[in-house]
Order: C-alpha cells, then sequence, then structure tokens
C-alpha cells in the first residue's frame, strides 16, 4: 500500500517529475552507454595489444632487453621451443630473431624491428595473419618474402611484390644487407606497429644475420586461457632460470591497465552525473514536502508513525530515481545492442587515433556488471537524496501541520 | 462510564512577545455516547483544546486521561499507536489523501494497523454505505463534492473503531444542505453504534443538533448544557 501511494504521489504533479525522471534518464543513459562504449574501446585495444602484437608471455636472453643486441640470443632457442611446446596450457610457441634494422625502396628508408619467424609457429601466437589487408601471409613469393605493414608500405611507397633492402649489422659486427620482396600487407589498428616491424622467414633472417643454427631472441608464449598468465609466467622463469621471462603485463603495463583505467573513468563519470542529479532530486523531494506539509501532519495525526511517514518519502524518492535510473539504463542497453555490430566510426572526429594505437571503430561491449554497479549506485543516490527532505517532514508537528493553510 | 477526564488542562503559547493563555484551566468529563459541541467565540481555544485531547499536541498542564490512559505518559511512538486505536479524526478541510479513492483512503488506516483485506474491506464498504456514498467507492477526493469529502473523512475516522471521534469545525466548509447531511449521518452513527462524537463548530443549526453543549471563553468554559 505504501509503495502504490508512494508510486501515485510522484505523479500528482506529472511535469516535475517528469522533468527529473527525464534528467535521470539522460544522465543514466550517458553512464551506461559510455560504459559499455569505454569497454568495447578498451577491450579493443587490449585485444589488439594482446593478440596481435605481444601475445602472452616472452623469454628472452637475460640482457636482451637492455640493448636489443644482436649478440644477446638464446642459444639453443628452437630446441626450448619444442620445450615449452610440451606444457599442456600452452597453446602455441614462436621463436623469433629481432635485430633493429634499416629498410628501404628506391624512394627512402626508415628503422624497423625486423623478426625471423616460422609461419606456422608465429600463427598460433599472434592473429596478425588475420589482418592481411594485401597479399598473403608468407604465401606468393618464393625469395626472400616479407610482411610489412600498410603505414610502413606507404611511407617507403612500395606495393605487393615491390622489392625492399634491409640493412642490419650481422652476429659478426659487419654491416650487411639483403633484397626482400613484399608478399603481405598488414593492417592493424595500431600504425605504430604498422610502420616499426617487418616478418620475414626465420631461416632467410639467420643466414643474413650470420646467426648459429637454433639462435631466437624471442620465445613467444600464447596461452589457451588467460587465467593461467602469472602462474605460467612463474613457472616458466622458474623452470628456466638462465631466461628473462615475461609476460604482457609485465612487458606492456599500460595495456593491462586500460581496462582499469576505463572503468574508473566510467565511474567516475556515473557518480558525477549521479551527484548533480541527487542534487536535483533533494530539491524536487523538498517542494514535495513543503507542499504535503498538512497532508503529512493529517497522517500523523491518524496514525501514520514517523518511521513509515519518513519510509514514505524515502521510497517516492527512490521509486523516482529508480524509474529514470531504469530507463536509462534500458535505453543504454537497446544503443549500445544496435551498434554491437557495425560499431561506431569516430575516424572522421578523430583521426589521431589510429596513430595511438587505438581502433577507430569501436564496438560497444555489454556488460552486466558495471550495469548492476550502476544500478546499485543510482538506488544509493535515491536513498541519500531522500533523506534530508524525508527528515525535514518529520520535524512538523501534526497539531502545526494541519493549521498550516 | 466516562472514557475522557479532562483536570485543570492548560496550554500557553508564549512564541509570540505576550503569552497567551489559550486553553487555561479546563475540567470536563465525557461519557460514552455523548454527542457533544464545543462552541464560543474565535480564539476562544477549540481548536487546542480538542488538538490537545487527541494527542495532536501537548498541554502546558493538567492531564488527560483517556479510558484510563495517563495521555502525557505515552512515549511519542505509543501516542502514535494509542491516536491510530483509539481516536478518530475529522478536519475541517476533509485532508483525504487525494491519490487513493475513497474505498482507499477509508482502507488505510486499517492497512497501517496490519488488518487482513478481507475484514477491512467489509467494514469499508459497510462504513461507506453508513455515509451515504455507496457507490462512490472508486472516486478519488478530487472528484468528490466538499460534502461528499467531509462523509468519507468521517467514515475513515470510524475505520479503526476508535473509542471516539474528534472533529475541530467539521462543517465550516460545507453548505448548509451537506451540513444537514453529515450531521444526519453523525447521529445515526452515534444513535445506532454509540459513536462518541465530540465537535467545535460556530455553525447554530449544528449546535441544534447536540445533545450537550459545551461553550468556551478566553480558554474557560463558562457553560456545559446537558440537553437530555
Ligand atoms: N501555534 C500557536 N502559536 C501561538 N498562538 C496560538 C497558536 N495556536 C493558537 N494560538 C492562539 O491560541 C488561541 C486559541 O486558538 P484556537 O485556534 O484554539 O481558537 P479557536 O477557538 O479554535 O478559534 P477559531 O474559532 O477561530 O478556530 C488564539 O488566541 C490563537 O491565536
Ligand atoms: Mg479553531
Amino acid at each position: 500500500m505504501i509503495v502504490s501511494v508512494a508510486w501515485r504521489n510522484i505523479w500528482r504533479n506529472p511535469l516535475r517529475s517528469g522533468v527529473i525522471i527525464t534528467a535521470i534518464t539522460l544522465g543514466m543513459f550517458a553512464g551506461v552507454f559510455s560504459a559499455f562504449f569505454m569497454k568495447g574501446w578498451m577491450n579493443q585495444r587490449l585485444e589488439a595489444g594482446v593478440e596481435t602484437e605481444v601475445s602472452h608471455i616472452t623469454a628472452n636472453h637475460p640482457e636482451y632487453r637492455e640493448n636489443y643486441e644482436i649478440s644477446k640470443y638464446i642459444p639453443n632457442g628452437t630446441q626450448i621451443t619444442s620445450e615449452f611446446e610440451q606444457e599442456d596450457i600452452v597453446n602455441g610457441v614462436s621463436p623469433r630473431i629481432s635485430i633493429q634494422s634499416m629498410v628501404s625502396s628506391a624512394e627512402t628508408g626508415t628503422g624497423v624491428k625486423i623478426m625471423g619467424v616460422y609461419p606456422e609457429k608465429e600463427k598460433t601466437v599472434t592473429n596478425l595473419y588475420t589482418k592481411i589487408a594485401e597479399g598473403a601471409y608468407f604465401e606468393g613469393v618464393k625469395r626472400n618474402p616479407i610482411v610489412i605493414g600498410e603505414k610502413l608500405a606507404k611511407k617507403l611507397k612500395v606495393k605487393l611484390r615491390s622489392k625492399v633492402v634491409i640493412t642490419l649489422q650481422d652476429a659478426k659486427g659487419n654491416i650487411t644487407g639483403g633484397a626482400f620482396r613484399v608478399c603481405g600487407i598488414f593492417d592493424t589498428s595500431n600504425s605504430m606497429f604498422e610502420e616499426g616491424n617487418v616478418f620475414v622467414r626465420y631461416n632467410d633472417l639467420k643466414n643474413l644475420a650470420s646467426l648459429p643454427d637454433g639462435a631466437t631472441h624471442e620465445i613467444i608464449v600464447h596461452l589457451e586461457n588467460q587465467d593461467d598468465l602469472f602462474v605460467t609466467t612463474d613457472k616458466l622463469a622458474d623452470l628456466y632460470q638462465n631466461l628473462e621471462v615475461k609476460n604482457w603485463k609485465q612487458l606492456v603495463p599500460e595495456l593491462g591497465l586500460l581496462t582499469e583505467m576505463g572503468d574508473m573513468y566510467t565511474y567516475m563519470l556515473v557518480i558525477i552525473i549521479l551527484l548533480s542529479l541527487g542534487f536535483g532530486i533533494v530539491n524536487t523531494m523538498l517542494m514535495v514536502v513543503l507542499e504535503r506539509v498538512k497532508e503529512i501532519g493529517m497522517l500523523m495525526a491518524i496514525g501514520m508513525s514517523k518511521i513509515k511517514v519518513f519510509a514514505m518519502l524515502m521510497l517516492e524518492t527512490v521509486l523516482l530515481t529508480l524509474t529514470g535510473g531504469t530507463i536509462g539504463v534500458f535505453l543504454g542497453f537497446i544503443t549500445a545492442s544496435s551498434l554491437k555490430e557495425n560499431g561506431i566510426n569516430l575516424s572522421r572526429y578523430a583521426q589521431g587515433l589510429e596513430e595511438l594505437g587505438y581502433d577507430p571503430v569501436i564496438y560497444p561491449v555489454i556488460e552486466s556488471g558495471i550495469v548492476s554497479t550502476i544500478i546499485f549506485l543510482v538506488i544509493f543516490t535515491g536513498i541519500l537524496a531522500s533523506i534530508y527532505p524525508a527528515r525535514k517532514a518529520l520535524k512538523y508537528n501534526p497539531a502545526e501541520a494541519i493549521r498550516t493553510e | 462510564m466516562n472514557i475522557i477526564e479532562i483536570k485543570n488542562l492548560k496550554k500557553t503559547y508564549n512564541d509570540s512577545e505576550v503569552e497567551v493563555h489559550a486553553v487555561n484551566g479546563v475540567n470536563l468529563s465525557i461519557a460514552e455516547g455523548e454527542f457533544a459541541a464545543i462552541v464560543g467565540p474565535s480564539g476562544s481555544g477549540k481548536t487546542t483544546l480538542l488538538n490537545m485531547l487527541g494527542g495532536l499536541d501537548d498541554p502546558s498542564g493538567g492531564n488527560i486521561l483517556i479510558d484510563e490512559t495517563e495521555l502525557s505518559h505515552l512515549s511519542s511512538s505509543d501516542l502514535i499507536n494509542f491516536r491510530m486505536r483509539n481516536i478518530g479524526f475529522v478536519f475541517q478541510s476533509y485532508n483525504l489523501i487525494p491519490v487513493l479513492t475513497a474505498k482507499e483512503n477509508v482502507e488505510f488506516i486499517m492497512q497501517l494497523q496490519g488488518k487482513p483485506k478481507k475484514d477491512r474491506e467489509e467494514r469499508t464498504y459497510q462504513l461507506l454505505e453508513a455515509v451515504g456514498l455507496k457507490g462512490r467507492e472508486k472516486s478519488r477526493p478530487g472528484k468528490l463534492s466538499g460534502g461528499q469529502q467531509q462523509r468519507v473523512a468521517v467514515a475513515r475516522a470510524l475505520a479503526s473503531k476508535p473509542k471516539f471521534v474528534l472533529a475541530d469545525e467539521p462543517t465550516a466548509n460545507l453548505d448548509s444542505k451537506s451540513t444537514e447531511n453529515l450531521l444526519d449521518i453523525m447521529e445515526e452513527l452515534n444513535k445506532k453504534e454509540n459513536i462518541t462524537f465530540i465537535f467545535s463548530t460556530h455553525d447554530q443549526r449544528v449546535v441544534n443538533k447536540a445533545r450537550r453543549v459545551i461553550t468556551l471563553e478566553d480558554g474557560k468554559v463558562i457553560s456545559d448544557i446537558r440537553k437530555d
């Protein structure tokens, strides 16, 4: 009954309640939608960063990452690779030679990291092979094929099947060079990655750089389940004391912080929205209480206890807030789901996004955890905003309240 | 048997510069089944007396005993409960809950008391019929005339079977026909069901219907006449 009275009381002044409900609706829509948007955005960046670029775990010579010197390789890298492959939670392992080098076309040249890989093994640790925009992943060119990024291709002004020259300092310290032919051009959302990384076959690079058989600079490990990330990292580090074993969260910590940052941003936004809405709600409810002094006095006179009067006003506030909140959350849901398939293309508004490694087309991700937290915060705001007005109502004594004309 | 005993009751307001002795030493007994009017000029203390009698306002001195319960001994939450069970109120400006229908208004207190639905509805229909509002159960106060609203208020006051009903100028906002109608209903309830009514009024026709007339002046009882 109290619920029904509270609910009907809201609609005594449809305009005033409508205005505040609309404000709450819009606020919560903005909050929920930006939460899904943020989540999608951050997940995409994370996905790209982990699945396309870094993979899960990397093992190096302990001094390799200090200066990326060619001489700091793991001598028995291919053998360790097959040992890693025995771990049953491991999904794929790929050994790489990785050297800082120069790539040049007829037009110009630039510094890149060149990686010598076994294409079939590489496919098990990153999904770069699915990002080939032109040509194919190590197919179609017999001698010295090279896979480069779209951004680099533009910079060098080269096309598919164009020749590029790689210049590097080999293991003996001599400057050497080799000609490669572009067999595939990949397109990721990260132009920095596209511009700075090229891939060739392991043996081609090994011969060019005069490295011994089995030498690798990086052994990349991809896990079946990310939950095992730290356990596996620790286990491998323990087993191979003479290697440096690190996972992506340790190698690129800013990537791991992305999700947390996204969540934090969302909650901050929602809290700011709710805070400002809260004041509006307090104001509305104070007006309500002032308007109903006489009625509240009557209710207390005929035997409604203060607690019940308080509860009724609180309920009215919470219902008001929840109505707007529910509609807003619902609208946020609908909008996000309708955009889930095709995404939101920001490239027209933010051309620099891709430069920073962010996909300009964002696919919102619906996550119920955020929504339940937001709904909880909405209810909490309603309760909080009702306390002051409801307390005010209890200050009147019934006789005085009834005298008020 | 007396259900109300008032002894040397006083109420002094001193929130303005001058002290106002709104009720200044009233002694009264009211027995079950009375139909009593409190009259007197404006400002004589009628409302103040009724409010204290209903436990809505604290006396400055003296005692009110209702059925052997001393009102001033009750805690404020006990007092609310006591009011709910023992006292019915009818206000000058009806004061119904505007969002509830006539039926729901009457039912409301019984609901707060946690009475079962069947009992509630039975009593509500019976009361609304008694005040001549059969068929208007679903109307909200805004759709009822002043007289009809006041009759709903009388039904509401009786819902929890109180020991007595207090009504402060219940007919002041009503036209003469509605006034007569309301008085007839109150009189009938008083005669048939022995419900005690205590009401204040300025209206001579209402005074004529009363079986006891208590006159106040300057917060004191200056005459107390029984007509039986
Ligand atoms: N809250 C208050 N504060 C100060 N004085 C008050 C208050 N309530 C009533 N009074 C004073 O107490 C006196 C009695 O008032 P009360 O309302 O009881 O008279 P009444 O007989 O009901 O008058 P009326 O016939 O006009 O309704 C008046 O002088 C009034 O001004
Ligand atoms: Mg009065």
